[in-house]
């Protein structure tokens, strides 16, 4: 597998599973964690796995300043 | 790997807001914050804020602000920049505070094409107090003081006040946007930045009225919020650029 | 500047102008359009901000933003548009701004009339607006006095960051009166906490919300502690002929000019009366009225209303001395010989009772 180019770090405490960022990302990088913040929210959780582009969707669209991409 | 998209500088760092989840005021915070920023208004600012959900916006924005009185924001902001016409003022009103109460205030600053710039954050019921009717609450929604759905007959009809507004010599500009999905977000922010350079090029008063989800008063996910601001909200409050005035004409 | 003659309605806007005021937020309300008028000519000559506002609410809202940016303000209003800035003028003593408001009295309530009148008493000295504070209330009694105390209400509301009312009626706004003006100022201290843009520094809100109810009734008791000092230095009153009075009457603004008549009518048939004039309503002057009644065992309150300063007189004696009271609500101006009557009654009745208990 090909060296990631972008990455992306969801503030777990900041998140309230409103989930718009897993609906709008294209490559499903992010998905609703088991476990719950200490405001009792399923966050959103990024899988390693799945190839982040750095569209930057996520961002775009998150209402809490949550996300944060990383890339070269 | 380096950052890609850093903490906007007007924006209080990782203080959690008081909104719900996918509440449209997260999104058009951060978009206000980073224009603050990209356009070097945030150290002459001044934002006045409203009775509504976003009471406790001074907690999130590093800028100087002041409370309002319900609907009485555009009345404050003609004070602030009336006597200090150097500073950016801008008003953050939600559709009671703006459309309700606050209408004489909304009408006449216009009217008077003061300098300053409004963002009209319209979600169709009043968030705050529990889901009550707004002004722009649409015809059958249901709130909890129209349980059967707003009926016209005794509740009116939606209020198309932007469009009101529009047509006022002294309006230079005037956008109707949504937060109903990555384009929508995107046209937000074009249109508060032409907004907020209505005032900074010293052309008179702007006004951007932006469709936002309030999914925990429509009962509705988040991602159901956007996608009824697209196929309901959206034909009712069409968007679009309602005046452009920025070039002389319109 | 030399001695002119001007209404109380001008002089009102003149004096705030040589007071360094220099924004004005108002809408037209008989009997006081002319001071909006004054300004609307006067203040952008002298480098001012004047707008008409759409309503008094808004007015008083105009006043707020001004005010938040250390500006010294000023708005106008008659009875009705003074209840509809109530809710501002809670906000601004919330807030701990400084701002001038001016009501010229008018008959009420309700819509009532155009007529001079006194019945905003309670409105002004008891709030008026909800919450807990109180705003300093001056009551001029000539032109001249609307001149100089205009001047005292921006000085107070700076010094102690407080809105200030300056009560007058119909009577006064309209008169015309010799007037001499003081110089004008205009270079004033500046104020660390008015809102100007955040520059380098942190950024600040101007709020009077407080969720925090330990946080808020800490705010309040604050804002006690600040009336307590105006109370302590700012009272002020007159004394007139009271020296050798037996009898004394209670009167501010115009019904205290036609108080001073009465007293002079009644002097010459040997009525020994005198009169304590409140210059501020709040802080109301207590304790002159409790030093005299040592010695004094009638007053007689004069308004022109049903009785609404009786009550801080009533309060202040605490059931020391008899307190009679002749009022004319509605718009009605009384006469001197119609409060000659009444001070000649009191005196009567009180030697009655003297003698029967001699």
């Amino acid at each position: 597998m090909a060296r990631k180019k972008h990455r992306v770090v969801v503030k777990s405490e900041l998140c309230k599973g409103c989930d718009l960022c897993i609906v709008y990302c294209k490559k499903g990088v992010l998905a609703s964690s088991e476990d719950l913040n200490k405001a009792g929210y399923h966050y959103a959780s990024p899988d390693d796995s799945k190839e982040c582009t750095g569209c930057m969707v996520c961002v775009l669209v998150c209402p809490e300043v949550a996300i944060e991409v990383y890339g070269e | 790997m380096k950052l890609l998209n850093k903490w906007p500088d007007y924006y209080k760092k990782d203080v959690a807001t008081h909104y719900c989840p996918g509440c449209g005021h997260g999104i058009v915070h951060r978009i206000v914050a980073e224009l603050m920023e990209e356009m070097d208004l945030g150290r002459r600012a001044i934002c006045v804020n409203p009775a509504g959900c976003a009471v406790l916006a001074y907690k999130y924005f590093d800028i100087d602000m002041i409370e309002s009185a319900h609907g009485r924001g555009t009345a404050i902001a003609t004070g602030v920049k009336r006597v200090k016409p150097e500073l950016f003022v801008f008003t953050y009103q939600g559709d009671g505070d703006l459309s309700a109460i606050g209408t004489a205030e909304t009408i006449h600053s216009a009217n008077r094409g003061e300098h300053i710039t409004v963002i009209f954050i319209n979600n169709a019921v009043y968030g705050m107090t529990g889901g009550q009717m707004a002004p722009t609450t649409l015809v059958g929604q249901r709130t909890t003081t129209t349980p059967g759905g707003r009926n016209p007959k005794f509740d009116g009809f939606p209020l198309h006040i932007t469009d009101v507004i529009a047509k006022f010599p002294g309006v230079i500009y005037a956008e109707r946007v949504a937060v109903n999905g990555p384009a929508g977000i995107q046209r937000t922010k074009r249109a508060i930045r032409n907004a907020f350079q209505v005032q900074v090029d010293g052309l008179g008063y702007s006004i951007v009225e932006v469709l936002s989800p309030c999914p925990t008063n429509w009962k509705m996910t988040p991602e159901d919020s956007f996608k009824w601001i697209t196929e309901v909200m959206a034909k009712e409050f069409v968007p679009g650029v309602l005046t452009d005035k920025r070039g002389g004409g319109d | 500047m030399n001695k002119v003659f001007m209404s109380g309605n001008h002089t009102f806007g003149e004096a705030a102008i040589r007071a360094g005021c220099r924004s004005y937020f108002g809408y037209p309300i008989t009997p006081q359009n002319e001071l909006g008028e004054y300004m609307s000519e006067h203040l952008p000559a002298n480098g001012g901000v004047f707008v008409q506002s759409e309503s008094e609410t808004a007015a008083i809202n105009m006043v707020i933003g001004a005010a938040a940016t250390g500006t010294r303000v000023m708005t106008s209003s008659s009875s009705p548009g003074i209840s509809l800035k109530q809710e501002g003028i809670s906000f601004l003593a919330g807030f701990q701004l400084p701002a001038v408001i001016v009501n010229v009295m008018r008959g009420g309530p309700g819509l009532g009339n155009i007529a001079p009148a006194q019945g905003d008493y309670f409105q002004a000295t008891r709030g008026g607006g909800h919450g807990d504070y109180r705003t300093p209330v001056f009551a001029p009694g000539s032109v001249q006095e609307v001149a100089d105390l205009t001047r005292v209400a921006f000085d107070v509301a700076d010094r102690y960051r407080t809105p200030v009312m300056v009560l007058g009626d119909g009577m006064l706004g309209q008169m015309k009166e010799p007037v001499v003006f003081p110089e004008p100022i205009s270079d004033f201290p500046e104020k660390e906490w008015a809102l100007k843009g955040r520059g380098d520094g942190p950024s600040r809100y101007m709020a009077s919300l407080i969720l925090d109810p330990m946080e808020m009734e800490r705010h309040n008791w604050e804002l006690v502690r600040k009336y307590q000092v105006i109370a302590k230095n700012e009272t002020r009153y007159e004394e007139y002929m009271l020296d050798d009075a037996k009898i004394v009457a209670v009167a501010y603004g115009t019904t205290a000019r036609i108080a001073k008549a009465a007293i002079k009518r009644v002097r010459k048939e040997g009525v020994p009366a005198g009169l304590l004039r409140p210059i501020t309503l709040w802080p109301f002057p207590k304790e002159p009225l409790q030093n005299l009644a040592r010695r004094i065992e009638d007053f007689v309150v004069f308004e022109m209303s049903t009785g609404q300063m009786l009550e801080d007189v009533l309060l202040s004696l605490e059931g020391k001395a008899r307190v009679a009271f002749h009022g004319r609500p509605g718009g009605v101006v009384p006469t001197p010989v119609e409060f000659a009557r009444v001070l000649y009654r009191e005196y009567q009745r009180q030697m009655r009772v003297n003698n029967e208990t001699a």
